[in-house]
């Protein structure tokens, strides 16, 4: 039995699906990932994401000891509330885990880590922290809620505490506000590729606030939906796209490298820099299955005949109604791909990913 | 609870078989069956005149999580397959023993109907897996 997260009774009470899913019990469904998928698309789904871990990182070299953790340089956070994706690398330039970190007020940070990464991450921060002045807290005593989708805003805006209401109104895309003396936290960030929030509160008000947007015609959805909804997004899935092995410049995620300033240090910056020039880096693509089947991850990619990758994260879109995928694969010249589905040869198209945004398909069919 | 039709034959690994009579049968997978795999969003159903062994697989269903393999109850030649499905994948999670039926069997061995599982030993396997 996985653990449970602060809003396990009200998926049962949902008749949800429940699988294991990084040493958590999580809802898979609720009856349709279908319906649940096109609810986010369309109108607005609810996500309990409560076993990801909210970490706090406070004190004086806060800032410093992120800008040596992190590729991503959270120096780009220059406001306030402002929020950062990035990998979290180890030496060899392998992904410890990818992350969100929140800028707070007064030079305090808090990252959102992957549920089943999170004590590792802990170990491998609680591990270099030595030589600065921080304090590293995990907050597993938060709830964590994403409420995605068109109307997802407007459904939420209503229900949240008076006095985090305005700030959360005004809230640009990639920032957060908060409203410290109540815990309550909200980012307008997802994993969805579409308009919404991710909420952090107290887990015993967690429950309330899941039943008020279920009244508010707020669906819930699983875990199912949330990997179809990212991969559309074109969003990469730690284990699935890039792991401790394979690091950020094999997995589409080089934009999340700051390489300026030069002179900042930071882990995994030698073994990248000497990647970016190695004839055996590969690349991240999208492909789109021309003929009948789904990929799935593992599955062998081949250009012209010959094998030059695999699928990372491999699926159905239920958007474009037909199958899609993230793929490693040989850089080169283009050919004519196809994907090995169980012996059978069948056509894909590369495509650069994302394949949907808010709610529109980015690839011509 | 997941609906087992009693005039139907099982298999443990979750297909239905109907005794259409003339050695003739057709398959599907139940009601438990998609119902466990969630939302199905392809199926390849074989060719038509394929010679099949027991336990063979003899078609794939893709749901939205995973490719399941679909196995041939009995021993036979494939005489028709649903190919509606192509365009109503769905139909197996919305009419598992009737719209969403998969393929048509003629068996090799008439006897062999009756060595599948009846209704009441299927729906204890089920409650078995829990």
């Amino acid at each position: 039995m996985g653990l449970h997260t602060p809003l396990f009774l009200e998926h049962q009470r949902l008749g949800a699906r429940m699988v294991p899913f990084g040493g958590w019990e999580m809802p898979l469904h609720y009856g349709s990932q279908l319906e649940e998928h096109h609810a986010v698309r369309r109108e607005a789904g609810m996500f309990d994401v409560s076993h990801m871990r909210p970490i706090d990182i406070d004190g004086a070299d806060a800032t410093a000891f992120l800008q040596y953790m992190l590729a991503n340089d959270v120096a780009r956070l220059t406001a306030s509330g402002k929020a950062l994706y990035s990998c979290l690398l180890n030496e060899q330039g392998g992904v410890v885990d990818d992350l969100i970190v929140y800028s707070r007020c007064n030079g305090r940070y808090r990252l959102v880590v992957n549920a089943g990464t999170a004590e590792k991450d802990l170990m491998w921060l609680n591990a270099h922290c030595s030589s600065f002045a921080v304090t590293i807290q995990s907050r597993p005593d938060l709830a964590m809620i994403a409420v995605q989708g068109p109307e997802a805003r407007a459904k939420t805006l209503p229900l949240l505490p008076a006095a985090l209401r305005a700030a959360a109104e005004t809230l640009a895309p990639f920032f957060s506000a908060e409203l410290e003396s109540e815990q309550w936290f909200i980012g307008r960030t997802g994993y969805t590729g579409e308009d919404g929030f991710e909420l952090m509160m107290p887990a015993a008000q967690a429950s309330d606030l899941w039943q008020a947007l279920l009244a508010a015609g707020v669906k819930p959805c699983g875990l199912g939906a949330r990997d179809t909804l990212r991969l559309e997004a074109g969003m990469n899935l730690y284990g699935h796209d890039m792991d401790d092995a394979t690091g950020p410049l094999d997995a589409g995620l080089e934009w999340t490298v700051a390489w300026q300033p030069a002179e900042r240090e930071f882990i995994g910056r030698a073994a990248l820099t000497a990647r970016r020039t190695d004839p055996a880096r590969r690349e991240l693509v999208g492909f789109i299955l021309i003929g009948a089947g789904i990929m799935r991850d593992h599955q062998l990619v081949l250009r012209d005949g010959v094998v030059v990758g695999e699928i990372t994260s491999g699926g159905f879109s239920p958007t474009l109604e037909r199958s899609i995928a993230l793929a490693r694969i040989e850089t080169g010249i283009d050919g004519n791909y196809t994907v090995d589905i169980r012996g059978k040869a069948v056509a894909a198209r590369l495509v650069k990913p994302p394949f949907v945004r808010n709610g529109v398909s980015r690839i011509e069919l | 609870m997941s609906t087992v039709p009693t005039e139907l034959k099982y298999t443990k690994s979750h297909e239905w078989v109907r005794d259409d009579g003339d050695g003739i049968v057709t398959v599907g997978i139940t009601d438990h069956a998609q119902e466990a795999l969630g939302d199905i969003v392809f199926v390849e159903t074989p060719e038509l005149g394929r010679i099949i062994e027991c336990d063979e697989a003899v078609a794939v269903v893709e749901s939205v999580k995973a490719a399941s393999d679909i196995y041939a109850p009995l021993a036979g030649e494939v005489i028709a397959a649903n190919t509606q499905l192509a365009d109503t994948p769905e139909a197996i999670n919305t009419s598992p023993y009737d719209l969403g039926w998969i393929l048509r069997l003629r068996v090799r061995d008439n006897g062999a109907f009756d060595t599948l599982l009846d209704a009441a030993a299927y729906t204890q396997i089920v409650a078995e897996e829990g």
